[in-house]
């Protein structure tokens, strides 16, 4: 059954669907709602809510609760994920599965409460120091923020490690109408043997991160690299919009994706090709998605909020073959569908064949 | 034949990387042996701290986190929240609990977590190279005040147990020592307390230990024993801050 819903209650409830019982979090626009619908949500379920003295003491909590093998979660908005990032960086090398929402807004510094997505570099390069990577998803709509918070639940668990929903003040605050899909949750997942619960009845376990000896830190590093590998080749996701014919492919994701979605319709009322891939992953990045498009797409326009990010990611992907285009708002500025269709047009329209690459 | 003294089961057999002189094995072992008398063993899980403690785990014969510089109290208050009738303790320095983790501290014992705390008091850091730390006594040469600490430069020491005691949710708070024998066991008592107060939910406990680092300190075993005695206790004193009553302790 569908019920209107804010977006950002939507995440606590799909965490509790999903069995998550516990909720550490600190007070930050425009992600409030969230930890105020856990608070109160969580002892109705026998959870717990605990408002933390910081994102920093959160994150932490998160990292003990995670090691006794709870389902637990956090979120923040941009300046509040800045001082996660010491605690994500170990729960990433303690391996501890949990998940993380961030709805983004405008930044550096203390930026602005309107929505952004000026976190990609942070939230797809691990973001704390180390070598490591989490699992970063972007759901687009309110029923997105449904499914991929209870989805990163299974993936954490599964892959032992943090993940993230990465969504932004737009999405957070929005009313759709959602559906809470328990039956997709995953039945059969590995038993968390290595969680610190007491040692009753078998040997203790250690939940640590620090390896003083060169060699093992290696061997830490290798394992994660092959989770890593493993994981780009199995959890990559994009949706794809008209990109069959089309000549020009937009590349955007979350709420950029639902606006160029119309500026895409609008192009190809002009007739001009346009198609979109949407990453719905945005680590594991869906490079192949791009790449399939090559076979016809003549050039790329890469749609932000922010000054360029997950450009970067579009250029590796498509390898050089393609012109690669950008359009971006910061500030927390969103791009309106009729900014990208000028863009659109400027490569596709009125000077059409003069911006397209060579066959 | 009778067994009249051996390594408690809550302590490991691995040989500890501590200097020479240093406390933090015989703190470990009161720890453990309070765990071990208190039949704990297989429901406690503890929390180490980053400083030379840090290893702590490859000692403690019992489940055990490492936490990150300073959040043992946050992650110890997840666990606790998971796990509310496991025993749940944290093994800290000064550096770690008085400095980098003042926040987590504060707040753990203001919400009254019902958790235990081994506050290990050096006076410096211990792990970095014997730096100042919070609980550095004016005029005390360290690696970062060469001069001896200015309290004019560098302001005066914090003296946590008192801090602690004045939180409405706090249950036993005591500092004690290690400098001999007879505070030796004075401080085993009060980890016996501090872990009572937890069995009964009686909220945050803390025991600060007054302990050593003749490495850091540049003395011999027992001069630092002495130092202790000498100058830590007249800055720090030894006390039992706060003990609620109710329990049998």
């Amino acid at each position: 059954m569908k019920v209107l819903m804010k977006g950002n209650e939507v995440i606590g409830e799909a965490a509790i669907k999903a069995g998550c019982r516990y909720f550490f979090g600190y007070p930050i626009t425009p992600q409030s709602e969230l930890p105020e619908f856990l608070a109160k949500k969580m002892p109705e379920v026998g959870g717990v809510f605990l408002q933390a003295e910081s994102e920093v003491a959160a994150i932490n909590m998160v990292y003990g609760a995670a090691g006794t093998g709870a389902r637990v979660m956090t979120s923040s908005s941009s300046p509040g994920i800045s001082l996660k990032q010491e605690g994500i960086s170990y729960l990433t090398a303690a391996e501890l599965p949990c998940v993380i929402v961030n709805v983004m807004r405008g930044g550096p510094g203390l930026g602005g409460i309107q929505p952004s997505q000026s976190d990609y570099f942070q939230a797809t390069r691990g973001g704390g120091h180390g070598d490591y990577q989490n699992i970063v998803l972007a759901p687009s709509s309110v029923q997105e923020l449904a499914d991929f918070t209870m989805k990163a639940f299974d993936l954490a668990d599964y892959y032992h490690m943090p993940v993230m929903v990465l969504g932004d003040g737009a999405m957070g605050q929005m009313m759709e109408a959602v559906e809470f899909k328990e039956e997709n949750l995953c039945s059969s997942l590995p038993e968390k043997t290595w969680a610190t619960t007491g040692c009753s009845g078998r040997e203790r376990n250690i939940i640590n991160t620090l390896y003083l000896n060169p060699d093992l830190l290696e061997e830490h590093n290798k394992h994660l690299q092959q989770k890593y590998e493993q994981i780009k080749n199995n959890e990559s996701r994009a949706e794809t919009y008209l990109t069959q014919d089309a000549e020009i492919i937009i590349t955007a994701f979350g709420t950029t994706a639902r606006i160029a979605s119309s500026a895409v319709d609008s192009a190809r009322a002009m007739g001009i090709k346009a198609g979109m891939v949407r990453p719905m992953t945005l680590w594991p990045f869906p490079s192949s998605a791009i790449r399939e498009t090559l076979t016809h797409c003549r050039s790329i326009l890469d749609v932000e909020m922010n000054a360029g990010q997950m450009l970067d990611d579009v250029r590796l992907a498509v390898e050089g073959k393609a012109p690669v285009y950008f359009y971006g708002r910061t500030g927390g500025i969103v791009p309106k569908a009729s900014e990208i269709l000028e863009e659109i047009k400027k490569i596709g329209g009125i000077s059409y064949e003069s911006h397209l690459r060579q066959a | 034949m009778k067994v009249i003294s051996g390594k408690p089961e809550s302590l490991t057999d691995k040989k500890y990387h501590y200097c020479p002189g240093c406390m933090h094995g015989v703190i470990h072992r009161l720890v453990a042996e309070v765990i071990d008398e208190l039949g704990l063993r297989e429901e406690t899980v503890g929390v180490a701290s980053v400083g030379c403690s840090v290893l702590s785990h490859n000692y403690f014969n019992l489940d055990m986190q490492e936490a990150a510089h300073g959040r043992a109290p946050a992650v110890a208050t997840g666990i606790k929240r998971v796990l509310p009738d496991r025993t749940v303790f944290t093994y800290q320095g000064d550096g770690d609990l008085a400095s980098i983790g003042s926040a987590e501290i504060l707040h753990a014992a203001a919400r009254g977590e019902n958790i235990t705390v081994i506050f290990v008091n050096n006076s410096c850091y211990g792990m970095t190279g014997g730096q100042m730390a919070p609980t550095t006594l004016p005029g005390q040469l360290t690696s970062t005040t060469p001069l001896g600490r200015d309290v004019k430069k560098e302001g005066y020491p914090l003296r946590m147990s008192e801090v602690l005691a004045t939180m409405d949710a706090t249950a036993y708070i005591a500092r004690t020592s290690t400098h001999n024998a007879k505070h030796v066991m004075k401080t085993k008592k009060a980890i016996l307390n501090a872990f009572k107060a937890q069995q009964q939910g009686q909220g945050f406990s803390m025991v600060e230990v007054l302990s050593t680092c003749p490495t850091n300190w540049k003395m011999k075993p027992v001069e630092a024993l002495q130092w202790v005695e000498n100058n830590m206790m007249k800055y720090f004193p030894l006390q039992e801050f706060k003990k609620v009553s109710g329990g049998d302790q």
